[in-house]
C-alpha cells in the first residue's frame, strides 16, 4: 500500500518575511457555513487563498453505495440546501435515465414549476445574504419576505420547508395541494411589484456598486479552465445554462432567455442572479395555468434495478450544473455515485480571483460566487 | 462532431485507445502513460475540449479506474476519458496544466482514493483531516464505528 505521508507538505505553517497568515472561518459570518480560508497577506493584499474544507464532509458518496435507488435521492436535499428540489430532480433523472422510465407530462411541469420557484428563493436568499455582507441589512428583510411565500408553497405540497425529497424516481411523490396555482400566482404578482425595490436598495446604490464593481474578475477563459459554470461563468461571458444546452423535463418547450453577461466581475454576476430571477418567473407563468391532467407519477417496481452501465445526469441549480455520475452493477444498490457539485469547481476560482486585491473586496468576491458549504463538501 | 469524426482525431493523437460506444457518450480508454500527451492534444487540437466537468474514480477492487468527463464549450460534443491504474500502486499524470479545475478534483482523489498525481503542484489533503487512515472510497474501506452495513 502506498503511503502518502511523504507528498504532504503544509506550506501554509508559516509565510515568508512580511507576510502574515489568517485564518478565516470556520466559524465565520460571511462565509455561511463552515468553510476555512487560510489567507496569506501582505499588508492588506491578498498573496494566497487556500480553502481547507472538510468541515460538513458526511461522506454523501460513501453513503450512497449502501442506500437503494429509492433511497439515496433524499441524502442529496442535504448537499445543496437551497436547490434540494434539483437535487432530487438530478437523482431521480439518473434512475429514470438508467431505467428507461417515462415520467407523466403532469409530473414533469409540476417538477420544472418547483425547480424555479427553488431557483427564486434561492437567489432570494443570497440577494439579502450577500447585501448584509456588504454592509445593507435592509434588502435581507425585503428578500426573505418574498422567500417565506416559496417557503410556503412548498410547506403546502411538499409537507417541508427546506429539505423537501419531493422528486422521486418516476415523477413526484405527492400531487400539488389545491391552492397550489393560486398560491404561485400570488407570489409572482407581489415578486413582479416588489422587484423593483432590490433595484433600488441595491443595483443603483452608489456604495454596493464601488464595492462589487471590478471586484474579482474572472475572465472567460480562466473561468472555463476553472470548471466554473451557474451564474459564474455566465457573467464571464460562458454560456453554460443546462436547460438551455442539454434540456431536459419541459424546458425545451417554454421559452426564457440565458442570462449572460461579459464583464466577469462581482457586479456582473449580482445582475446575472437578478435577471435570472425574472427569466423563472418568466417560465412559471408560462407553466402554471397549463399543468395537464393525468398521473403525476410513473408507475415503477418496488425495488428499482437500473441495469448494468454507466449513466451521467446534469442539470442546473442555481449554483450551477449539477451532475450525477452513477455507476451500476445491476444491483439494488448504486456501485459507485459521484456528484460533481457545483460550489466546488466555483470555490477552486476564488484564489485566482481574489489574489492581488484586498482583503475587504474577499467579501464580495465570496458573496458573488454564492457558495454554499454542504456543497462543496458532499 | 459526430463519434465518428471524434474517434478519427482521437486516433491521430493516440493510436494505441480503444473506443467503446455503448454509453451515451463516446468512451476512451488510454494506458495512464500516454493520458498526459492525449489530454494536451484534446485540449488544443481542433476537437477543443476545454471544458473538464467531471473527474472522479472508481475501485474496481481488482484494479482502479480514473473517469474524466470532457466537453467542448464550442463544439458541445463530449467524450468520457478512462485510464486503468494499478490498485496497489496507483499512479498518473496530473492534468492540471490543462485544466485548472483537477487541481482541486484531483486533490479529492488523491485523499478518497489514494491514487497519486505526478508533477501535482499542491498534492495535499483537502476534506480530510491529518491523522485520518485508509482511503475512504475504497471499497475495502472498514470503519467499524461510523459505517453502516445493510
Amino acid at each position: 500500500m502506498y503511503t502518502q505521508t511523504e507528498v504532504i507538505k503544509d506550506t501554509t505553517a508559516s509565510g515568508s518575511e512580511g507576510e502574515l497568515v489568517i485564518n478565516m472561518g470556520p466559524q465565520h459570518p460571511a462565509t455561511h457555513g463552515v468553510l476555512h480560508l487560510v489567507i496569506t497577506l501582505n499588508g492588506e493584499t491578498i498573496k494566497k487563498i487556500e480553502p481547507h474544507l472538510g468541515y460538513i464532509h458526511r461522506s454523501i458518496e460513501k453513503m450512497t453505495e449502501s442506500l437503494t435507488y429509492r433511497q439515496f435521492t433524499y441524502v442529496t436535499s442535504r448537499m445543496d440546501y437551497l436547490s434540494a428540489h434539483i437535487n432530487n430532480l438530478a437523482c431521480a433523472m439518473t434512475v429514470e435515465k438508467a431505467m428507461q422510465i417515462e415520467v407523466p407530462e403532469r409530473a414533469q411541469v409540476i417538477r420544472v414549476l418547483m425547480n424555479e420557484l427553488t431557483r427564486i428563493a434561492s437567489h432570494e436568499l443570497w440577494i439579502g445574504a450577500m447585501a448584509m455582507d456588504l454592509g445593507a441589512f435592509t434588502p435581507f428583510f425585503y428578500a426573505f419576505r418574498e422567500r417565506e411565500m416559496i417557503t410556503e408553497i412548498m410547506e403546502d405540497s411538499c409537507g417541508a420547508r427546506l429539505t423537501m425529497n419531493y422528486m422521486v424516481p418516476g415523477g413526484v411523490m405527492y400531487d400539488i395541494h389545491p391552492d397550489f396555482q393560486k398560491k404561485v400566482k400570488a407570489f409572482v404578482q407581489q415578486f413582479k411589484d416588489k422587484v423593483t425595490e432590490y433595484e433600488d436598495l441595491v443595483t443603483n446604490n452608489v456604495i454596493f456598486q464601488s464595492r462589487t464593481k471590478g471586484v474579482g474578475y474572472l475572465s472567460k477563459e480562466d473561468a472555463i479552465s476553472y470548471g466554473c459554470s451557474g451564474p459564474v461563468a455566465r457573467a464571464s461571458g460562458v454560456s453554460c445554462d443546462i436547460r438551455k444546452i442539454y434540456p431536459y423535463e419541459v424546458y425545451g418547450k417554454v421559452e426564457f432567455d440565458e442570462v449572460l453577461d461579459t464583464a466577469g466581475d462581482s457586479f456582473a454576476r449580482y445582475l446575472v442572479r437578478v435577471k435570472e430571477m425574472n427569466q423563472s418567473i418568466r417560465i412559471i407563468e408560462q407553466l402554471i395555468d397549463n399543468i395537464p391532467e393525468g398521473d403525476f407519477q410513473a408507475k415503477t417496481k418496488a425495488v428499482l434495478k437500473p441495469p448494468k452501465g454507466e449513466f451521467y445526469t446534469r442539470v442546473e441549480t442555481a449554483r450551477g450544473e449539477l451532475g450525477v455520475y452513477l455507476v451500476s452493477e445491476g444491483g439494488t444498490t448504486p456501485y459507485r455515485i459521484k456528484y460533481r457539485s457545483p460550489g466546488f469547481s466555483n470555490l477552486s476560482a476564488l484564489d485566482h480571483m481574489a489574489r492581488g486585491s484586498k482583503i475587504g473586496d474577499l467579501m464580495a468576491t465570496m458573496g458573488t460566487l454564492d457558495l454554499v458549504i454542504p456543497d462543496i463538501d458532499r | 462532431m459526430t463519434n465518428e469524426e471524434l474517434k478519427e482525431q482521437i486516433l491521430a493523437l493516440e493510436p494505441s485507445v480503444t473506443f467503446d460506444e455503448t454509453g451515451e457518450w463516446l468512451n476512451v480508454q488510454v494506458e495512464p502513460a500516454q493520458w498526459k500527451e492525449l489530454a494536451r492534444g484534446l485540449r488544443n487540437s481542433a476537437m477543443h475540449f476545454d471544458y473538464l466537468f467531471c473527474l472522479t474514480c472508481i475501485d474496481w477492487k481488482t484494479h482502479m479506474t480514473m473517469v474524466y468527463h470532457l466537453s467542448s464549450t464550442s463544439h458541445r460534443h463530449n467524450i468520457v476519458v478512462k485510464a486503468k491504474v494499478d490498485r496497489n500502486q496507483p499512479e498518473i499524470e496530473t492534468v492540471c496544466d490543462i485544466w485548472r479545475t483537477a487541481e482541486f478534483h484531483e486533490r479529492e482523489v488523491f485523499e478518497l482514493f489514494g491514487v497519486v498525481f505526478l508533477n501535482h503542484p499542491d498534492l495535499r489533503r483537502l476534506i480530510l483531516t491529518d491523522d485520518f487512515e485508509g482511503f475512504p472510497l475504497r471499497k475495502d474501506f472498514e470503519d467499524p464505528i461510523n459505517m453502516i452495513k445493510l
